[in-house]
């Protein structure tokens, strides 16, 4: 499989984490591990910058693992960009999930202040990740304000519906000059499948994992749903039919 | 300006009553195979008829609540500053015509309570006083949380009802969440418990979330005192005003408690009871019609009923709490608000929210968010 670039940092596995929701944090832990993801994204109001020995981050601290502070809880460009320096200063990391939802009901990303805000981290250096509707202009647009990926739902976030959006997740895809990162509401190793079938570069995973009987052995599957389904998308998986080809009724007379 | 008073008054409490208690099970079961409920569902899972249905209510509350909040429990402590009250609630500990020695905590003595909250780990801290406008006002409450704003990620507070212009101090000052219940929905009865006091006045109480949410306070936390009249009814009122919030404060979190009446000094006895079965159908009516609403649940109640509800649809529990102003350490026997059920400490209701699978939650928010930027 070709490994993918976001930045300067080349990714091998394409599956990227969250680490809310888990029943405890040694199951985070082993989750992430059996994931073989290299990027997880941790809320900046869950973690305690205070103290070296912050429980979720002394979880996270394997050589693999790069960590992806998000802005959840911003509810403008204002407070996310505040927030997104305090994570650089204290994470040590210029990477950024830029999470505006103003709207805590259905966590809908606002699009007007994500996209000041891209703007702005990016001139401060930021390598800015922002999770959007899946809006192939707003794509373009924060592609002109200088992200360095997009981040497109599938369905609501939490939601488990799956590729909802996939009309426009597929616009998106064939358009887009950064990386695409299905973000929210993949359910099932499927969905994972079908996003990289599609050509995503990669997707992120969170509730599926955590709320999961047993998220070790579903983030295993979800390792192994992104692998086969980009392995396909990198064989040129064959198109689907609507019809039986069949032979040339309307071009017979050309051979007659 | 719009309050919620307008949607309220067109609504009678006789109406609905009989609504909830004429349900059928056929209105439970089309309520119980939606995928997304309205308040009408709300109304026919919390009535009589729909407590057949419980155990499949709580498969459901189970699973949406995973989904939504994943296997995790928020932890919070309240802290008492004051007993002092200018109003008479007969069902309260701090009513005025108690006359027992009241107490409002000094900066030093804050200082000493938060010790021990922050010793056992707490990170969000629930500010409770009664209501003494003179003493215990807009000024001293800015000056407490300046005090404590280092210590603690998360301040909630519950208070007396203040206007649009203390609650915007308030959320400047780095408060994140305002509690005030309106105790009961009925106007007439409402009056019967409140006689004296500035909170005898039904609507000032009614409108006082609208005057939170339009200051733009992060999450309001709505409630009925159970026991004041019937719970049903009150509970669908309780709905109806967090349904009218949601809609109009739309950047707004919303939390709900459910407070029983417990038994405290020189108080009246519930006139309604509310048992364990009736509180968990109505813990899984809210869950069912609200995927995203926070749901608490405080040491009133016992051990066993908070054990096992942990699982079933609530998102954040107290522990180890004091309801008297300098309970932890300064002043443990002054006058309490009411007897708390579950005196076990912090750290044992963290391993039992551990031994069920659920990871409890310290910290949930940044005061980043809260600075003004």
């Amino acid at each position: 499989m070709i490994p993918f670039k976001i930045g300067d940092k080349t990714f091998e596995s394409r599956l990227f984490l969250g680490t809310g929701k888990f029943g405890s944090n040694q199951q985070m832990e082993e989750a992430i591990l059996a994931s073989g993801s290299e990027l997880v994204t941790v809320a900046l109001k869950r973690i305690d910058l205070q103290t070296e020995t912050d429980a979720i981050l002394t979880h996270l601290r394997h050589p693999k693992i790069n960590l992806l502070p998000n802005t959840s809880g911003a509810r403008n460009a204002k407070e996310a960009i505040f927030a997104a320096q305090l994570a650089r200063e204290a994470l040590e990391t210029n990477w950024l999930k830029l999470e505006i939802h103003p709207d805590p009901k259905y966590l809908m990303p606002d699009a007007i202040e994500t996209l000041k805000a891209t703007e702005a981290l990016a001139k401060l250096g930021f390598i800015v990740l922002p999770y959007i509707h899946a809006d192939p202009v707003l794509c373009k647009r924060l592609e002109d304000a200088g992200t360095s990926a997009v981040m497109p739902l599938g369905s609501p976030i939490g939601s488990n519906k799956g590729l909802k959006t996939i009309d426009f997740l597929e616009i998106i895809i064939e358009q887009s000059s950064v990386p695409v990162i299905i973000d929210a509401g993949i359910g099932a190793p499927s969905d994972a499948a079908k996003a990289m079938e599609l050509g995503a570069d990669a997707v992120l995973v969170n509730t599926a994992i955590a709320v999961a009987g047993n998220p070790k052995l579903m983030a295993e599957a979800f390792r192994e749903a992104v692998i086969a389904g980009r392995k396909a998308f990198e064989a040129k998986i064959a198109q689907q039919h609507n019809r039986a080809v069949a032979s040339s009724p309307l071009t017979a007379f050309l051979y007659e | 300006m719009k309050t919620f008073k307008s949607v309220f008054d067109n609504y009678d409490w006789e109406t609905i009553k009989t609504k909830i208690y004429s349900t059928t099970s056929s209105q439970v079961v089309i309520a119980l195979a939606k995928t997304k409920r309205n308040l009408d569902d709300f109304l026919a899972l919390i009535s009589p008829a729909g407590q057949p249905y419980l155990e499949q209510m709580a498969q459901i509350a189970h699973e949406l609540t995973k989904k939504r909040f994943g296997k995790t429990i928020q932890m919070y402590a309240p802290l008492y500053l004051s007993n002092e009250c200018q109003n008479i609630c007969t069902y309260c500990g701090f009513s005025l015509d108690n006359k027992i020695k009241r107490k409002t905590l000094t900066g030093n003595e804050i200082t000493l309570e938060i010790e021990v909250l922050k010793k056992a780990g707490f990170d969000h801290v629930l500010l409770v006083t009664g209501e003494a406008n003179h003493t215990v006002n807009i000024d001293y409450f800015l000056k407490a949380i300046t005090q404590i704003k280092n210590d603690f990620s998360t301040i909630s507070m519950e208070v007396q009802p203040l206007s649009i212009e203390e609650y915007e101090q308030l959320h400047d000052a780095g408060i994140y969440s305002i509690l005030v219940y309106q105790e009961t929905y009925h106007r007439d009865v409402y009056k019967q418990y409140h006689t004296k006091g500035k909170k005898s006045n039904f609507d000032f109480r009614l409108e006082t979330p609208d005057r939170v949410g339009t200051a733009g306070i992060h999450k309001i936390g709505l409630g009925v005192l159970l026991g004041l009249e019937d719970w049903r009814t009150d509970s669908f009122f309780n709905a109806l005003h967090l349904d009218y919030l949601q809609k109009t404060y739309w950047q707004t979190k919303y939390s709900v408690s459910f407070p029983r009446l417990r038994p405290a000094e020189g108080v009246i006895e519930p006139n309604f009871i509310m048992d364990d079965t009736d509180l968990t159908q109505l813990i899984c009516a809210y869950r069912l019609w609200n995927e995203d609403l926070e749901i608490s649940l405080s040491t009133r109640e016992n051990q066993k009923f908070r054990d096992n509800i942990i699982p079933i649809g609530i998102t954040s529990m107290s522990a180890g709490s004091k309801t008297n102003p300098g309970g932890y350490v300064v002043d443990p026997q002054s006058l309490e608000q009411f007897e708390i059920s579950d005196e076990r400490s912090a750290s044992e209701i963290a391993k039992v929210i551990s031994s069920r699978g659920y990871e409890s939650v310290w910290k949930d928010w940044d005061k980043i968010y809260s600075l003004k930027v």
